[in-house]
């Protein structure tokens, strides 16, 4: 097992705050075999709790250790890559271990999905689908129980009293009757020898300490991350290790036919240049020799079977496709009767370009290769499926693939592959030079947004009747767009991709008949799930749609929602509370006007209000209103914040997001030619969470799909006229 | 071979002039606090202070540094620049964390600049800096609140 040092040992800096911070540790896990984790940070900076050194520490379970010091160290499943996965399942963890807070600091787990499985997808374990809290609640209560009962266990046998009359405060057993109080460290040693107790009791939700409270648990990665401490792949440093950049292929599909590394292997720095499938990768010293050795290359491609579509002919091959049957996925009633025959009919066509994950970190893996193994630092997101596909790579079993996950900075589903693209890159790296060295592969900007996954580009047509009254009578919908799952192990056998239609084919808006179809055209351009998946699309293609349909009916949307939407209470809920927040109906100052969208995604139902006006004929947001019904909540500061970021990830794609593919060339490749919203666009952001005792469900994604169509159906108030095609500016 | 003076200490560093100062910062000095974003002064994730100055170490070439003091995010650390951090903390700004210390960087340098700054001051001074989890928000109520906290202690 390789220990890495810290190499980023500055004598410019302060040594204290970053000595010892990025060594990697190795720690056994009771019942768990060897499990190693990278450092993590605690509330206030400080390093996390050792494992069993210095003595024996509690480990009744995968998920939480206590050391003789009383250092409580989580061990998260989930990658933490902005969502608040870490300090959420910490608070978990804490409140019924009844933990101090100070003492509590988060490691990623290793790869397991026995016992790090997801129960929302299929028990393998991933961070996706906004689930960390939903899969997680149960199982991390009764993990924080059964170490605070076998910590009360110890001491009840150490005083020789009933375990019943201890009680706990954050971090201290106490008996009351004595007025004798043990800090967790010190019965740790004791506490190891219990039996596990099979069953615990749980806390009531009057008696809890941290959870839904919006104090008390703040972000355990927030101070690291405010001081340049915070540890990403890209910080990552092993002795001896090299920097790789790949040249990529021009076009999709397109493969080396031959390439010259004279000029290449000429550049100081640059110590090897080997063909991958992927392209040529140079493999340097350090980034920037890396990158004059790239650019140094010269490499003849075969492009024969390439993708030279670019995305205006991709979009109207799509519009080609509009008038033939597609695969039907809902058919209620006879839709395109009740169309024939009602008084009024509204058709459209919504189309959606491309669009890049774009996280601030660009896809970057370490992998050092052994001759007994390899061990892959990386934002895991798929922790087993990319140890499987590294294993694949080197010629390894897959338990010989050890998987250290540090911090992402950002992914929005980029680093959950299922083909494990940039891994498996980095990987078939190491293995092209032998594992003589740990290899960083880093992509820049250019490659991150260039080598594809995006969300695909979709097109939806609607059609819907309404009565002489005005009531809805009827819903047609063809969703044209590739399928993100096919070709990986998420296809489906029936050939239906639900990426296409979830959102859309499950809507609750009560009208007698609903039909809808998909196509799956094959496009040559690589593409994936992005911060919601279908939702980024179909919520918006049912939103702005059911506007048209008011606006048609002469009704007020909100209104015209209402009714339609009378047996969802959930739905109707986050529906009026953020219509009454927004003042919904009261005057706006001249030029303004408001738009609403209600959505149902994983799980978790969010409104919102969006305040719009245009400025030089483009769109201004300068006020969202949310209302989100999630379940119990963990952190409402973190779910104000998911609702915020969330808010300003869709607002951006809304706005400006497109990828521009031109003869198969991705031409917006970086910051320049991607537009993303900035701090002058960021509109205020009024969250507000339905109280609620249902099971948790998720928060990264569902605030997303709701802002989109809400805008466009602000602007739709405010000039009678439906946007139909994003991004609106551009 | 040039020297450098960063975060208070002169270095010499073996690295050919027309080296980005990010990677000199980042692969030579061993300084990663300071991010690789998009390597054409986009995104403002390598922010850096030139004798107080911010600008993109990305596209600033070791050449032109000379006798310019740079400062990260680890040598920003130890000045008045807590009160900001403090300020980050107490807003709980950060979420995957990457573009922060970018962040952190102009508005040090913004309430150096200007103590009292308005939300069009903010806007212009961060416009530079893009944050893809959508910290905005938080980010101007932090710049109000350090600025507030450097008043109060002034």
């Amino acid at each position: 097992m390789k220990h890495f040092m810290n190499q980023l040992q500055p004598k410019a800096s302060e040594p204290s705050s970053v000595s010892r911070r990025d060594f990697v540790r190795v720690s056994l896990v009771l019942g768990g075999g060897l499990m190693i984790t990278v450092a993590g940070c605690g509330p206030n900076g400080e390093e996390l709790a050792d494992g069993p050194s210095g003595g024996t520490s509690l480990s009744p379970n995968a998920f939480v250790r206590i050391d003789p010091q009383g250092r409580v160290t989580v061990i998260s499943k989930h990658l933490e890559m902005g969502q608040g996965a870490y300090t959420g399942l910490a608070t978990i963890i804490a409140e019924e271990l009844d933990a101090d807070w100070s003492s509590v600091s988060v490691v990623g787990a290793g790869a397991s999905d026995t016992l790090y499985g997801n129960s929302t997808i299929g028990g393998m374990q991933g961070t996706g689908g906004s689930s960390a809290i939903a899969n997680s609640y149960d199982q991390h209560r009764k993990a924080g129980a059964t170490a605070r009962a076998m910590l009360i266990a110890a001491a009840a046998k150490q005083w020789k009293v009933n375990a019943r009359e201890l009680t706990t405060e954050p971090g201290v057993v106490i008996h009351a009757a004595s007025e004798r109080r043990a800090p967790y460290g010190t019965l740790v040693s004791a506490a190891a020898a219990m039996p596990v107790p099979a069953t615990v009791p749980l806390k009531g939700p009057k008696n809890f300490r941290y959870i839904g409270k919006s104090k008390g648990t703040p972000r355990v990665d927030g101070v690291a991350k405010g001081n340049g401490t915070a540890i990403f792949t890209q910080d990552v440093k092993l002795p001896g290790m090299l920097t790789a950049l790949v040249a990529h292929a021009p076009l999709f599909g397109a493969t080396v036919k031959s390439f010259d590394a004279t000029q290449s292997k000429a550049v100081q720095g640059v110590i090897d240049v080997v063909q991958i499938p992927t392209g040529v990768a140079v493999l340097a010293d350090n980034f920037w020799a890396a990158k004059l050795g790239r650019d140094a290359l010269v490499v003849e491609w075969d492009t024969s079977v390439a993708n030279t579509a670019g995305s205006k002919e991709i979009m109207a091959s799509f519009h080609a496709l509009a008038g033939t049957k597609g695969m039907p996925i809902r058919n209620d009633g006879n839709a395109e009767q009740a169309i024939a025959g009602a008084a009024r009919t509204v058709e459209a066509s919504y189309e959606f370009p491309f669009l890049a994950h774009a996280a601030m970190e660009p896809l970057n893996c370490v992998v050092d290769l052994r001759k007994d193994g390899a061990t892959v630092y990386n934002g895991n997101q798929f922790p087993t499926i990319d140890q499987a596909a590294v294993a694949k790579v080197c010629g390894l079993t897959q338990e010989q693939v050890t998987m250290e996950t540090v911090f992402a900075g950002g992914s929005f589903g980029r680093r959950a592959n299922p083909k494990s693209d940039y891994v498996v890159e980095a990987a078939t790296i190491a293995k092209a030079i032998d594992g003589r060295a740990p290899v960083k592969l880093v992509w820049t900007r250019e490659d991150d947004m260039g080598a594809g996954y995006f969300r695909p580009a979709m097109l939806h047509v609607m059609k819907g009747g309404l009565d002489k009254s005005g009531n809805a009578v009827a819903w047609w919908q063809r969703v044209i767009g590739q399928s993100m799952m096919a070709g990986t192990m998420f296809e489906s056998k029936d050939g239906k991709d639900a990426s296409s239609y979830e959102g859309a084919s499950d809507h609750v808006y009560a009208i007698p008949s609903v039909f809808l179809d998909t196509h799956y055209p094959k496009v040559g351009v690589p593409v994936q799930w992005w911060r919601s998946v279908g939702h980024t699309h179909t919520a918006f293609a049912v939103e702005a749609f059911i506007d048209e349909m008011a606006q048609a009916a002469g009704t007020d949307p909100l209104a015209f929602r209402r009714e339609l939407l009378a047996k969802d209470p959930r739905r109707l809920a986050v529906l009026n509370l953020a219509a009454k927040e927004s003042g919904w109906g009261t005057p706006l100052p001249a030029g303004r006007a408001r738009g609403i969208a209600v959505h149902k995604s994983f799980d978790t139902y969010v409104a919102e209000v969006a305040e719009v006006s245009l400025v030089g004929g483009t769109p201004r947001v300068h006020r969202v209103t949310c209302a989100v019904d999630c379940g119990i909540v963990v952190n409402p500061d973190i779910v104000r914040a998911q609702m915020e970021s969330a808010i300003a990830f869709g607002l951006s794609a809304a706005l400006y997001g497109k990828i521009d593919i031109e003869g198969g060339r991705v031409v917006s490749n970086n910051f320049d030619r991607y537009r993303v919203l900035r701090q002058r666009e960021m509109p205020t952001v009024d969250v507000h969470i339905v109280p609620s005792t249902e099971k948790p469900t998720g928060v990264g994604e569902p605030g997303t799909p709701p802002i989109a169509p809400a805008v466009a159906n602000a602007l739709l108030a405010l000039t009678g006229k439906p946007t139909r095609s994003l991004p609106f500016v551009g | 071979m040039a020297t450098i003076l960063i975060n208070g200490q002169s270095r010499e560093v073996a690295a050919d002039p027309s080296t980005p100062l990010l990677w000199v910062i980042r692969d030579i000095v061993g300084l990663t606090g300071t991010k690789f974003g998009c390597g054409i002064a986009q995104c403002g994730a390598c922010t850096v202070h030139l004798d107080g100055v911010p600008v993109r170490a990305c596209s600033t070439l070791l050449s032109s540094v000379g006798s310019k003091a740079v400062t990260t995010i680890e040598g920003v650390a130890a000045s008045d620049a807590q009160v900001v951090q403090q300020a980050w903390i107490e807003q709980q700004v950060p979420q995957c964390g990457y573009c922060q210390s970018g962040q952190i960087m102009s508005a040090v340098a913004l309430l150096e600049q200007k103590p009292s700054p308005t939300d069009a001051d903010i806007d212009a001074a961060m416009q530079g800096n893009v944050c893809r989890c959508g910290t905005y928000l938080r980010i101007r109520a932090a710049i109000h609140r350090a600025a507030e906290m450097k008043r109060a202690s002034a």
